[in-house]
Order: structure tokens, then sequence, then C-alpha cells
């Protein structure tokens, strides 16, 4: 039935082919139009329309699916795949994010100091158009945590959206390559960054402040489209005027109940500089008319010295586009004491969840959770370990509170070891995708576990502390990273293909061709059959993968994938030069479980175009 | 006069002669914006302590200014920009450093009007006052002292000054604190001593600086550390230089700290190299 259904799709994309790309409307179909998804498991609804042959927001869909149902490169012929064009941006810093795909035109958001690049693919080797330089403040260089990286842009009214390091949105002509307006939404001299990529939601676009070492107040921005003027403001902690919290919000759980909670579970004026940075990914469900998103931890304090709850940082929330105001709030990691930051993207879809139809929000989790919610409500209706993780044991679906092991909380003076996962977490931000033709979700993990062994005498600002010396090293196993299939309804892992050397820290991309996409971080692109997970095709490319892979149909109707090849970020900072790796507690741990990364990739700066 | 370091590079100002005057240099990774230590302007006691140390080996000092903050080291040493970092703990984690040239201590700074005198952690006022601490910037960084606070339950009552400041352009950022004493916002301070010593001198309120007696609850707690300079793993020539010039100069550098207020703690006898 499977293959029938693949072969009709296919016959029908044959016929279509010269009317679909003879005309706008045509191209506006491939803009991804379509609900009903060809070969979808029964019952499975997707609610946003899927990237059909351009790519116009960072997820590809509203939904964060990251799900295309082009299957002209599928599991027969994928093997065929080779290099179509390849183009550089000459910043060998981390690239995490994804291209877009408009108008038979990739835009190509740099690293800082976050260029925007048109490509035109309509010419052969798919060449520079123009580029457009926003020349940010330098000084968010210095202010950046985790390399100076941009997760991607989204297209609008004929605008390309997305932030320069320095907190400015910025919107540009897409045909022409100029400004169109700019706007400051946070400021580099609090130590606020802005990497996220911004989504657009009819004539508002939603974006989030990034968070640092001056102790940031995070907060979900929202602007007009057309004049780029902000309309309002979400903090992530305060009163509940500043987290816009109404008489139209209802949490689940009584835990999240009751006003302003985002002060009351803090010692007093603490939440002032509480953190719940917002730098991940929102959704956005055109059914509900709800945006999701989560908060980052709790900010610069040291556990011990914030007592409470802390919300609302660790929190997925669901708001009201057009207000602000909150829907539901549901806080994941309480009082996080491991720099859980639940920024993870939030996948929106309806199936059967124990034979009854429920719209579900799916949120594979820092923490090692794959948490199931409804996305109505905030209700936990599951929560299974995606990877071996100790911190917690469960989740209590009734009270939604992990079961936290106590020996894994760690204080000043008495270190935990063996906590899974480590703060780099069972997932980082890199995003997972979901296949309607599978039921799975396809999650990028990693399974690193971390020492506390106790104190090292270090240095800042000219003060002397102990530091909690981290080390980190791979959990059980002996594997570092795995792709891991993780089967929706009933809960538990399908198959993975597993990493020992490197977490796996590219996004995942997954298609009607029955692939899965993904990329590990010594630089291998690889397509595995969605079903079975058998590795079906893979190249080297010319640097370590912290990209998202994107599939689109070129104006000769060939489909096309891409991805970035060019190492960087947090983990991957263990690969850049200025990082040396005699040091395993450096960039805050990490390169102890990184230190062969330098001998398996060097930083790269480059976008991949593939087709047959 | 040349160090053999590898690390050291020779800067040759050759403009078009052939005869090359080229002046060895001690690359040094500083704070633009960290007094008492250093500042661009290099009025800093590190900053002094640099000059006196290249002129000396008949170096110039060359600067790579960057904020001291998580990414420092990871910046400038590490990556080879610089090779030498005034002031660090000794035996801090990842560099080598010098024997110590002081010994300071974590300290209490209130008015002197306000009477308290207090230096023990055991106190029972300090679960009452407005305690001013500054905060490091991350979750896992946390001066030890405070940590002591936090264990015998005094939470609510610590009030954070971000030790960078509240805003980038901020000068003296680590002063906020000690004005906040000034001010009557906390009624003590818990800092770092240099920072203490150097900030209340300027006072225009006579403020008291009192070193804090060890935590009688953890007498293995650290509340005083050993300073000295710091250099990359296997910059060995380099250390001993520095060593070499830290004990020949040992009388400038004392009158050099005194003169800015650094409360000292006597360092322990044992002075070898590599300690």
């Amino acid at each position: 039935m499977h293959r029938a259904n693949r072969y009709f799709v296919t016959l029908v994309s044959a016929a279509l082919l010269p009317a679909v790309f003879g005309t706008k409307a045509a191209r506006a179909q491939a803009n991804g139009s379509t609900n009903n998804i060809p070969g979808a498991l029964p019952g499975i609804h997707l609610v946003s329309p899927v990237a059909a042959g351009q790519w116009t927001m960072p997820a590809g869909d509203y939904a964060n699916t990251r799900y295309s149902p082009l299957d002209k490169i599928n599991t027969g012929n994928v093997q065929n795949l080779h290099i179509a064009a390849t183009m550089s941006t000459g910043i060998p810093h981390g690239h995490e994010g994804q291209p877009l795909v408009v108008n038979n035109t990739i835009y190509m958001v740099t690293p800082f100091p976050n260029n925007l690049i048109a490509y035109d693919i309509t010419k052969p080797g798919m060449p520079q158009k123009w580029i457009f330089h926003p020349e940010p403040d330098n000084r968010a260089v210095g202010v950046a945590c985790c390399d100076v990286v941009n997760r991607g842009a989204s297209y609008a009214d004929g605008k390309i959206i997305y932030n320069t390091l320095d907190d400015h949105t910025v919107a540009v002509d897409a045909n022409t390559g100029h400004r169109v307006w700019e706007t400051q939404v946070g400021d580099v001299k609090l130590g606020e960054t802005t990497t996220m990529a911004p989504i657009v939601v009819r004539n508002m676009i939603f974006t989030g402040i990034s968070g640092g070492e001056l102790g940031v107040r995070g907060r979900l921005v929202a602007l007009d489209l057309k004049s780029g003027k902000i309309s309002w403001i979400a903090y992530s902690t305060g009163p509940d005027q500043d987290t816009r919290i109404g008489s139209g919000f209802k949490a689940f759980y009584p835990k999240d109940q009751g006003s302003d909670q985002g002060t009351k579970s803090w010692t007093p004026d603490q939440w002032k500089v509480g953190g719940g940075a917002v730098w991940g990914w929102i959704s956005y469900d055109p059914e509900l008319n709800l945006i999701y998103y989560g908060t980052g931890n709790a900010g610069v304090w040291n556990a011990d010295m914030r007592p409470g709850d802390n919300r609302w940082s660790c929190t997925i929330w669901a708001r009201d586009p057009e207000t602000g105001m909150a829907k539901w709030a549901y806080q994941v990691v309480p009082h996080d004491s491991w720099d859980y930051d639940e920024i993870m993207e939030n996948v929106l879809l309806d199936m059967p969840w124990k034979g009854q139809m429920r719209k579900l929000l799916l949120h594979p989790g820092r923490t090692g959770f794959v948490f199931v919610l409804d996305r109505e409500t905030g209700e936990v209706l599951s929560a299974e370990k995606f990877e071996p993780i100790n911190w917690a044991n469960s989740y209590n679906l009734q009270t939604g509170q992990p079961d936290i092991n106590k020996d894994k909380r760690t204080h000043f003076g008495r270190y935990a070891t063996h906590i899974c996962p480590s703060s780099t977490g069972a997932k980082d931000f890199i995003p997972s995708a979901f296949s309607p033709r599978t039921g799975m979700l396809y999650i990028p993990a990693h399974n690193t576990c971390m020492d506390y062994e106790g104190v090292a005498v270090n240095y800042i600002a000219g003060t002397p502390y102990l530091g909690a010396s981290v080390r980190m090293y791979p959990g059980e196993g002996g594997y570092q990273g795995e792709l891991v299939a993780w089967d929706v309804a009933k809960a538990k892992k399908a198959w993975s293909i597993k990493e020992r050397e490197l977490p796996v820290y590219s996004g995942v991309l997954a298609t009607g061709g029955d692939l899965v996409f993904y990329g590990t971080m010594d630089g291998w692109f690889r397509a595995a059959d969605a079903h079975s997970g058998k590795v079906l095709w893979q190249v080297k490319t010319a640097s370590g993968i912290v990209g998202d892979p994107i599939t689109f149909l070129g104006p000769d109707g060939k489909q096309y994938v891409a991805i970035y090849s060019g190492v960087g970020g947090w983990m991957g900072a263990a690969a850049l030069p200025d990082v040396s790796t005699d040091d395993p507690y450096a960039a805050l741990g990490v390169v102890g479980t990184m230190k062969q990364i330098k001998g398996m990739t060097q930083p790269g700066d480059l976008l991949y175009v593939f087709s047959f | 006069m040349y160090s053999a370091s590898k690390r050291l590079t020779v800067f040759c100002l050759c403009l078009g002669s052939l005869a090359c005057n080229a002046a060895p240099v001690l690359r040094v990774c500083a704070d633009p914006n960290n007094l008492p230590y250093s500042d661009l302007q290099e009025k800093g006691f590190e900053n002094r302590l640099a000059t006196m140390i290249a002129g000396d080996l008949g170096m110039q000092v060359v600067y790579t200014w960057f904020p001291q903050r998580g990414s420092f080291f990871r910046k400038t040493l590490d990556a080879g920009k610089c090779d030498v970092v005034m002031g660090v703990p000794s035996g801090m984690r990842g560099i080598d450093t010098t024997a110590p040239y002081y010994r300071s201590g974590y300290v209490f700074v209130s008015r002197r009007d306000r009477n308290l005198n207090i230096a023990s952690l055991d106190d029972p006022r300090l679960h009452q006052l407005r305690i001013g601490i500054h905060n490091l910037g991350d979750t896992d960084r946390e001066a030890p002292p405070v940590h002591a606070l936090t264990s015998r339950g005094i939470v609510s009552n610590l009030v954070g000054y971000n030790i960078f400041g509240s805003n980038l352009d901020e000068t003296d950022p680590s002063s906020d604190l000690i004005k906040a004493v000034e001010k009557g916002e906390v009624d003590l301070a818990l800092v770092w001593g240099p920072i203490a010593g150097y900030f209340a001198r300027s006072s225009p309120v006579p403020l008291v600086v009192l070193p804090i007696e060890g935590d009688s609850s953890d007498p293995t707690l650290p509340l005083s550390f050993d300073i000295a300079a710091g250099v990359r793993k296997e910059d060995d020539m380099l250390k001993q230089q520095l060593d070499v010039e830290l004990q020949r100069r040992r009388t400038e550098i004392q009158q050099l700290l005194v003169s800015y207020g650094i409360p000292q703690l006597s360092l322990p006898q044992a002075r070898t190299a590599g300690y």
C-alpha cells in the first residue's frame, strides 16, 4: 500500500508538473497549501501547510514538523544524489539554522555579521544575486555566549525577516536586497543578544531575546510586519502584567496556578534578573490561533540563592498571537539546578491518543523526556525518556511534577556524579522532524552525562571563586549521540542510528520520499530510510554540520536538498581555533566531551545543495 | 633580553630601512575596565606591575584587551593572542601560575557610622541585615563566603550586584556594590578584598573593611586566595622570567599594592618555583 501511494503521488506530480511551474498560482501551491498529506497514517492530521516546494519559514511550516511531502528523492533513488551547487559565506563559525527558498531564490543568513545573501536558482551554479550587510554592533560578539550563530529567517509580504546578533530585527526586500525597516528589540549593553529565527503570523512577527552574564530578563517580542514597530512584549518573569497573564489564562496544573507566580516563586527581586531567555523555536497552530514556545533556565543566580520554583523559567507557553495574552503555561523543570533550558521545538499535530483524537504538542526536552501535551490545555499526556537519564525518574501526569532524584541535585560543596543528561541536555535546540507517514518523531539526541567533580579555583572580573568543575562524557552504552526515531503513539524508541564519538547536533528533515536527512558533527550528511533507519546515502561535507536540512523544488521541477556545513555553536566551539582542548572544563565543560573534535573536523562556511 | 619562549612575538617596525629596530614585547591579556586591576588608561596596579617587569626585561608591554567574563581565558591566553595574565589565583585550572605575589581574602564592608564590626559568618545579625554581594554572572559561579551564608539559611536578605555591572558602558562596574554600602542600599557588603580596599578608600563616606573569619561550619572553605601571574602551560621560560622578577621586585610590589589599598594576608613562607 505504501509503495502504491508513492507511485500515485509521483504520477500526480508528473502530470501536474508543466502546469505547476508555469504560473504564479502554481508557485503558491508549491508553497504548501495542502493539509492532506499523501500516505499519512490514519488519523494523523497536520495543522499547518507543509513545505511542498518552497521553504518560507524556519521549520518549513508553522507546526514545526520539518516535513515535506516532496518525494522525487526517495528510498529508491537517493543513492544517486550529488552536489548541484555549493556556496560559501567566508565566515568560519557555527552555521546553525537553515536557508529559505522563495520564488526561485535561496536566502541565507550568515553567522555574525549576519549578512543576508540571495542566490538565483534559475541559473547554473546558483550564483549570488545580491548581499545585504546589516553591519551590526561588534560588541555583540563579546556578549554572545555560544559562538556567533544565527538560526535563520522567515519570509512574508515580500520581505525576509531575521535578527542580527546585536538585538535588531531587520526586514529586507526579498527582490532588491534593500533594508525596509529595522527595529531594536534588546540591548547589547545589557548583555542581550538575538540568535533565534523569528516567525511571522499574518501581520505579526515574533522573536525572543537570548540571555547573558549580565542577568537578562528573557522575553518574547511581537512586532508589526509592515512598520516593524513593537506591539507587545511578554516577559518570562515578573508580575502577571509583565508575563501577560490575565483572566483568560488557565494553567492545567495547580502547581502553575495562582496570580503573580512570576514573582512569588522567587526570593524578592531576583525575578528581575530571572532569565527565562527565549532563544529557541516558535510554533503556531492556525486552527486554535495559538503560538507556542519555551523559555530558558533561571538566569545567573546559583540555585541555592533562588529557592522557589522560579517561574517562568523552563516553561512551555501557549499565547494568543494578537494580544500576547497567555492561554496556558506548563513549567517543565521547577527550580532548575542543571541548566536545562526548555526552549526546544514544539511540534504540533492531531492524532489519536489512547483511542481519542487529541490536539497534541510534542516537545523532545533538554531533560531527556519526550513530552506529549494536549496543546489546548497544557495537560501532559505522556513523558517518556528518549535517552538513559537519571536526574528524574518520571513525571507525575496528575501533578505535572518531575520525580527528581535528590542525589542528582548539586549544591555547592556537595557535588553529584554521573548526572544524566549533562547541562548540554539529551537534546539541545537543534530541531527534530515528524513524518506523518511513519508517525515518528526523529530526534537528534545526545547521550552525555556529567560529573561535578568538586571545585576548581577560577577567576572572573578580578574575583576568585570556586567553580564547579564539570566533566562531561558519554553515558551508558558508550555512544555520544544518536538519531532517535520515536514512535509517538507507542511512546517509545523504534530505532536509532548511533554516533560513537560525537553528539548529533544537526536538525532533521523528514520527507514524503520516506527519507530522513540529518548531519553529524564531523561532517557526514546522511539520508536514512524513515521506516527502518537504514542509512541509504551519505556524503562527507567539508565541516561539521550544526544546521538543519531543507528541501525544495527548482524551476526545473527537480527536488533539491540543502544543508549548511560549518561547525561551531556551543558544543561545536571545541572545533574552533581559539578553544584549547587541553582544558576539559573549557567552554562550560563541553570541551572534555568533545576533545577529539579538532581531529575530526575544522571550521567551515558552506551551503551544500544536492540533487540528481 | 629576548625570551626564548616560542610564543613571544617580535615586532619589526621596518619602514623601508634594512636594519630593523625590533623591541621585544610582553603581551599582556587584560580587562579594559576592571580597576583596581587594569583599565584602558593603564591606571590599574596590574598595568603598573606589567610595566615594571617589562622595563626590567627590556620589553614593551602590548595589551590584548578583553573583558574578563566567561570566555576571557579561552579567547585571549588560550588563543595565543597574548602570553600573560597579571593576576590569577594560584593553581587556577588550565593555566600555569608563578609563585604568588600577594594573598588577599573576602571582606565585609560597612559604613563606619553604623558601628557594625561584623567579621564572623556566625554573627546572628547577618540574618537580619541587607547584605550586598557580587553576582558573578552564572549559576555555577558563587563566591565561597556566599555559600557559607546560604548554607546558614541567609538567602532572602541577600541583594545581588552583577559584577559586570548593569550596563556594559559603566566604568568600574564592580564598584556598584561599594557605592551601595555608601548610599545605605545595603547594610553590609561581602566583597573580594582588592575590589573592596581600592573603592572603599575613595568613598566620600568612611567605610570599614574587615577580613571575614573562617567558616566555622566548614573550615576547609577557602575565603582567601593567593594571587600569581598566569601563563599557558607550555610557557615555562616566560614563567621563570616572571618568577625571578616577582621575587626581585617584591618590595616595590608590596608598596604598589599598599598604595592601591589592597588588603593583604601573609603569604606562606615557602616560595619555590612551581608552587
